[in-house]
């Protein structure tokens, strides 16, 4: 028993003296091989096929090493804090509610990508300087739950004047503004409806009406909606959630035969338009690797893989949709979006307005 | 003294101090080859930490420790060569009796099979034969006692140190042992340093006797010396002594609180510190000699210490037959034995007028 | 008796100190330099990034802050909740502690495993489960009708979900090391049973008592996920706050007072445990384990027993037997359908984000280095700790403490804008997931084997050194095989705490090989059933895989513990 022990405390006094050397030969196999390698960096959402990326290597002889931290606000503000000493060559995942944030603090170098004529302009937030590209677009909308209306024999709701509606009482849930990205996404969206001046009157009627705030997006969504599947489990019952338009196609992910309608649906007028885009940053090791990547990143390959890694839209018109999507995503003709100058200027303030209007 | 014969042990001028207190006083201590030495103390007196200081557990003061004339400034513990067998054992409780034994040749890199033979050898010797595999937790304290003894001398120190070797043990197992440990030190050579605050233990075990007092040394000397011839009050009183009066010499005769008590010839004239040894107090019939009281009686087996109550001074104690032994409440004639009569100096003896 | 003298020049006391001490800043050296590094160094950094501004410190930012009423609230929110959750905790627990040392009881490893597991759950995946025990249509809901998932209740609750095991391990490990005999001799010089357990066997559990309270008070003022998922939005913890200012604001500078603080408040809890335990702490007769726990006797024991085992099968079994569920219920009734999606990676066009296998290869292997980092770290800086002396030691004592309360997003930023430059540019390496895990795995190591080897008799030492052992050979012949079973707890917790870890893991941006809590938690943050049930499904197995290696440990415990 002894000698097990002591080889224990053997291994583990080589473990310690091994980690440096390690590390250091982590740390020579990035710079060594600037050259070849292209790093992205990304929040952890980012998801890709392997054979898409496998492409991507093949096509430009570029491997793709990609990094992620966090959810999209903790890996801006990261990139931020380390502009002086880029992680990689490409960010991906600022959308358009921190955008400002990144260009004020010039994390890009401008670059136009191949292929950005086939996104529609509305997409294009710095059309004149190139510093970020659109890759996708996605809209935060009221989801509700198709089951609950059926059987109380109520329409579902349709617009924000909707949703203070006394027929509407007690069945909203949403997301914390100041700590999830669709929370405040939804608020912003309501901004842009109600303009500074109604906003806030808006939402005291929602909170008269029992909206209900939960932290994050997956106790939403997962807990309290009575929608999804995970919600049906956990015997949520609020039918209608602040969530994803691509929210719907999920929920009939795996499930075969496709039925003929999903079980949950989007209320159209209710959405706020979120746009990711990528961009070179500044200080890159390999800026060509880097403009290669982005271009890779608005082709169509990676385009059509997106929306069932991401649950996102495309940005590429060409890029054509799975059908889950085509089939039970809600098509949005006329999402609300802020500049994002606006965003940028006001964000922290309405906020906190938010905060102390909604969570007191 | 000579330094024909070399020393194992010196200690020179060593002192230890605690905060305030000394535990070691300047103590100068040689240990010779093949010898055995106690140290005799009442608790407290440093007799514990003069065994650390040679051992390199408790570093000195000042002072300088020799080992076979090499000076220990600077070795470590482990170097040092000697063994110490811990007052409460201090067995390793994770390992088997064997394991404790061998633990001493492991450190000296013994091969497996010499090392086996020589703890079989030990505990053969102590009285443990195949008990390598008992576990420690098991053993009775004689047991734990012998195998802490077994583990100590197991490396062969040149110089084995005992605390209060036989400290916990019944009457009967620690006078066996005495004389075992004795015949043991006798035949493998050992030179021993052993502590105790038991003076039979001492006087038996020990070539040479060192009591000791507040951190110095008392008295020296071999046992026959010492118990005969105690240096000082403390030391007679340490020796269960209590027959201690203030004396003013002239000719051979002191005067006391007692009367008239003979001295040796050559005693040095005027006033001093007197001892009678209870072996030393004769009784007599009740009209004669000094006029006493028996007040306490109390069985030794072979013999009956009386407590005699005197019309001035201190009590007195006088050891008698059992035969003819007084009652209590009998009144008894008192002379003394000048054989038994000690001056003692007034040195080392704060009590001394 | 007259000897020449040599004039004694060289004084020896200080010669000797001076070697001590030499020891002890050896082996000191590489804790010092593992938290100078990877905790003083990044937290300092991020920290002084927000209070200086152009060059200049801005201390009236502190002032601005702390008058904050919402700070405030935010801050007296975190102190009751963790004083409450902490006491809760101690309440439940300690019966368990007692049992799980002194009984034994078929399973016991096995439910010694499994209350363990939570404690690695992450937050994300055990918060819902939890739900299903407290909130709508839960267990209490529908026996009582009552429901705790809005309450502070939910809060409290799930703390003690998550802490039942740090009592238990660290509180039950050492009593079943103490000798019952004790209180037998108190119970023969009159005590009844209670007195004898409090005046007794109390006072010799008050260090590890104190130092599981700690632990536990730690981990809740802290509390990020629970108090986010069962609270809403309405409470709000200061570790919470700081993650607000700095993942989403990016407002360095009021992260920074927040974060002095956090420091602040952990140091002055720190200050005074340190106080309480040094006054406690007194050697022990520690015994083997093997030897303290029997079957129990009598109704009284046997109503203890059943009780303990309510407590975990309602708190503790309840919502991982929830989760298991859920992962097999599968769109066509209970199936492995989820498991079977785990399996084949191109399912619906690769929907999957993480290969199951390789998030458990990832996991296993980045808990192994991490623990393995913490057991060195953290047992030569307990081992240099092991003798008390002077203020410089116990401040290390307790800035070895300080990673448990601090904000995982602060050290996580902290690391992104100190390691940055060759030759310490980490960021990108996989070694930086388990440096950032051994931060919290080196204080439990610490905590868990100071207590055992401070109790380690000091004259066992000294008769190995007379025997010839060398300090170093003592420690390992003596204190090693004597502290073995902490080691064993230690190493167990470490590589537990490491294999849940989630919050440094999620903030530290690294090549894309995800543990199983991040793999969950991307799982968890997708529409869908399919996802759903995945993550479900995922943390059966992290938690099958815990479990596993949590008894495996635990057969190495008896194994061992017939030498003692």
């Amino acid at each position: 028993m002894n000698t097990t022990l002591r080889r224990a405390v053997g291994a583990a006094v080589i473990a310690a003296l091994g980690v440096p050397v390690l590390a250091a030969c982590g740390g020579s196999d990035d710079s060594g091989s600037g050259s070849k390698t292209v790093t992205l960096v990304s929040h952890d959402s980012f998801a890709a096929s392997e054979a898409v990326l496998k492409e991507f290597t093949q096509a430009t002889g570029y491997k793709v090493k990609v990094l992620k931290s966090g959810d999209a606000g903790t890996a801006v503000n990261q990139a931020i804090l380390s502009k002086s000493h880029p992680q990689g060559d490409v960010f991906f995942g600022v959308d358009n509610t921190l955008l400002s944030r990144a260009l004020d603090n010039g994390l890009f170098t401008p670059y136009e990508a191949k292929g950005l004529d086939r996104v529609p302009k509305e997409l294009q937030a710095d059309a004149a300087e190139h510093r970020v590209t659109p890759i996708d677009s996605g809209d935060i909308c009221v989801n509700y739950d198709r089951a609950y209306f059926a059987d109380h024999k109520l329409s579902p709701p349709t617009s924000f004047d909707d949703l203070i509606k006394p027929e509407y009482k007690n069945l909203l849930v949403t997301e914390n503004a100041a700590t999830s990205s669709p929370g405040l996404a939804f608020q912003l969206g309501t901004i842009a409806k109600y303009g500074d001046a109604g906003w806030q009157d808006y939402w005291k009627k929602l909170k008269a009406n029992g909206l209900e705030v939960v932290d994050g997006w997956e106790q939403a969504y997962n807990d309290r909606f009575s929608g999804s599947a995970a919600g049906k489990k956990a015997k949520g019952d609020k039918p209608l959630v602040v969530s994803y338009a691509s929210s719907p196609p999920a929920e009939v992910l795996g499930v075969k035969p496709l039925p003929k309608e999903g079980p949950t649906g989007v209320a159209t007028g209710t959405c706020f338009r979120q746009i990711e885009f990528a961009g070179l940053l500044k200080g890159a090791k390999n800026t060509k690797g880097g403009q290669a990547l982005i271009d890779f990143l608005l082709g169509k390959k990676f385009q059509e893989d997106m929306p069932l890694q991401m649950f996102v839209n495309p940005a590429n018109q060409d890029a054509a949709l799975p059908e889950e999507f085509t089939k039970f995503g809600a098509k949005i003709t006329d999402p609300a979006t802020l500049a994002p100058e606006k965003i940028a200027k006001n964000r922290d303030q309405w906020v906190k307005a938010w905060s102390s209007l909604v969570l007191k | 003294m000579s330094q024909l014969r070399q020393d194992l042990l010196r200690l020179d001028d060593v002192t230890v101090r605690f905060g305030g207190r000394t535990a070691l006083d300047a103590v100068d201590l040689e240990v010779a080859e093949h010898e055995t030495v106690c140290v005799l103390g009442p608790s407290g007196s440093g007799k514990s930490t003069l065994l650390r200081v040679v051992a390199g557990l408790q570093p000195a003061d000042a002072g300088r420790v020799f080992l076979s004339g090499a000076d220990q400034g600077g070795v470590p513990v482990h170097r040092r060569g000697v063994g110490l067998m811990f007052q409460d054992h201090q067995l390793f409780p994770q390992r088997d009796v064997g394991g404790n034994v061998g633990f001493g040749l492991r450190m000296r890199k013994v091969g497996r099979a010499e090392a086996e033979r020589r703890v079989a050898e030990l505990l053969d010797m102590v009285g443990l034969p195949g008990a390598q595999r008992r576990s420690v937790a098991a053993l009775s304290g004689g047991e734990q006692q012998r195998v802490a003894l077994a583990r100590a001398l197991a490396p062969r120190p040149r110089l084995l140190m005992l605390d209060e070797p036989l400290g916990q043990l019944d009457r009967s197992l620690r006078e066996r042992l005495v004389v075992e440990l004795r015949q043991l030190f006798g035949r493998l050579g050992t030179t021993v340093l052993a502590v105790t605050h038991d003076q039979g233990e001492a006087f038996a075990l020990a070539d040479r006797v060192v009591v000791m007092r507040d951190g110095r040394i008392a008295q020296a000397g071999t046992p026959l010396e010492v118990w005969q011839r105690p240096a000082s009050e403390f030391v007679a009183r340490f020796l269960g002594f209590d027959n201690v009066v203030e004396a003013t010499v002239s000719g051979e005769r002191a005067d006391t609180v007692w009367g008239s008590v003979p001295v040796p010839a050559g005693t040095r004239q005027g006033k001093c510190r007197l001892l009678v040894r209870p072996a030393g107090v004769r009784l007599l019939p009740a009209a004669e000699g000094l006029p006493c009281t028996v007040s306490g009686r109390t069985f030794r087996g072979d013999h009956v210490v009386l407590l005699l109550r005197p019309p001035n001074g201190p009590e007195l104690e006088a050891a008698c037959d059992l035969r003819g032994a007084p009652e209590p409440d009998a009144r008894v004639g008192v002379g003394f034995d000048v054989n038994d009569v000690v001056v003692l100096g007034p040195a080392e003896d704060g009590t001394t007028a | 008796m007259v000897l020449a003298r040599p004039e004694v020049d060289v004084p020896k006391r200080p010669k000797r100190l001076s070697r001590q001490t030499a020891v002890r800043l050896g082996l000191m050296a590489l804790p010092v330099a593992f938290f100078a590094l990877f905790f003083a160094y990044p937290v300092s950094a991020i920290v002084a990034r927000g209070l200086k501004d152009g060059g200049r410190w801005q201390f009236a930012r502190v002032g601005e802050v702390l008058g904050d009423e919402r700070i405030g609230h935010v801050l007296w929110f975190t102190t009751w909740q963790a004083l409450a959750s902490t006491a809760l905790t101690l309440v439940l627990a300690l019966p368990g502690a007692y049992v799980f040392a002194r009984f034994d009881f078929p399973g016991k490893q096995l439910l010694r495993a499994v209350v363990t597991v939570p404690f690695v759950l992450p937050t994300v995946v055990v918060g819902s489960a939890f739900l299903a025990l407290l909130g709508r249509g839960g267990l209490l809901d529908e026996l009582w009708g009552m429901r705790l998932d809005t309450t502070v209740w939910a809060i409290l609750l799930a703390h003690v979900f998550f802490n039942y095991a740090v009592v238990v391990r660290t509180v039950g490990g050492l009593w079943a090391q103490l000798d019952p005999r004790q209180e037998e001799a108190a119970r023969v010089l009159g005590a009844g049973r209670f007195a004898a357990w409090r005046r007794v066997t109390l006072p010799a559990l008050a260090p590890a008592v104190a130092a599981a309270a700690l632990m536990v008070f730690l981990f809740t003022f802290t509390s990020f996920g629970v108090v986010q998922i069962l609270g809403g939005p309405r409470y709000a913890t200061l570790e919470v706050e700081i993650y607000q200012q700095t993942a989403r604001l990016l407002d360095l500078p009021t992260a920074a007072v927040l974060t002095l603080v956090q420091f602040v408040a952990v140091a002055v809890l720190l200050g005074v445990h340190a106080r309480t335990v040094r006054r406690r702490e007194t050697a022990l007769k520690l015994v083997d384990a093997a030897q303290t726990s029997r079957r129990p006797q009598g109704p009284a024991q046997w109503a203890l027993l059943a009780s303990v085992l309510a407590v975990v099968a309602l708190l503790i079994l309840v919502p991982l037997v929830v989760l298991v569920l859920r992962s097999f219920d599968g769109p066509d009734g209970y199936g492995l359908a989820f498991y079977r999606a785990l399996a084949s990676a191109d399912d619906n066009g690769g929907t999957f984000v993480v290969a199951p296998l390789e998030a458990i290869g990832n996991s296993l292997a980045y808990a192994l280095a991490a623990t393995g980092i913490a057991i060195v770290v953290g047992g030569l800086a307990a081992a240099a700790l092991t003798r008390r002396a002077g203020r410089l030691v116990r401040g290390f004592d307790a800035l070895l403490m300080l990673p448990l309360g601090t904000s995982a997003v602060t050290v996580g930023f902290g690391f992104l804008i100190t390691l940055d430059e060759p030759p310490l540019d980490l960021r990108s390496s996989w070694i930086l997931v388990p440096l950032a895990q051994a931060l919290v795995g080196v204080p439990f190591v610490v905590r868990i084997m100071l207590p055992v080897l401070r109790a380690v008799d000091a004259r066992l030492r000294e008769a190995a050194a007379v025997l010839g052992a060398s300090p170093l050979r003592a420690w390992r012949e003596v204190d090693l095989p004597l502290v073995g079973r902490a080691l064993a707890v230690a190493a167990g917790f470490a590589f537990a705490v490491s294999l849940g870890e989630f919050g440094a893991t999620v903030f530290i941006a690294r090549p894309d090989n995800p543990t199983l809590p991040v793999a969950v938690a991307r799982l968890l943050g997708r529409p869908g059933e399919l996802n759903y049930g995945q993550a479900m499904a995922l943390s059966t197995i992290l938690m099958l895989v815990c479990a596993a290696a949590l008894l495996v440990l635990e057969r190495v415990r008896t194994d061992r513990s017939g030498e003692f």
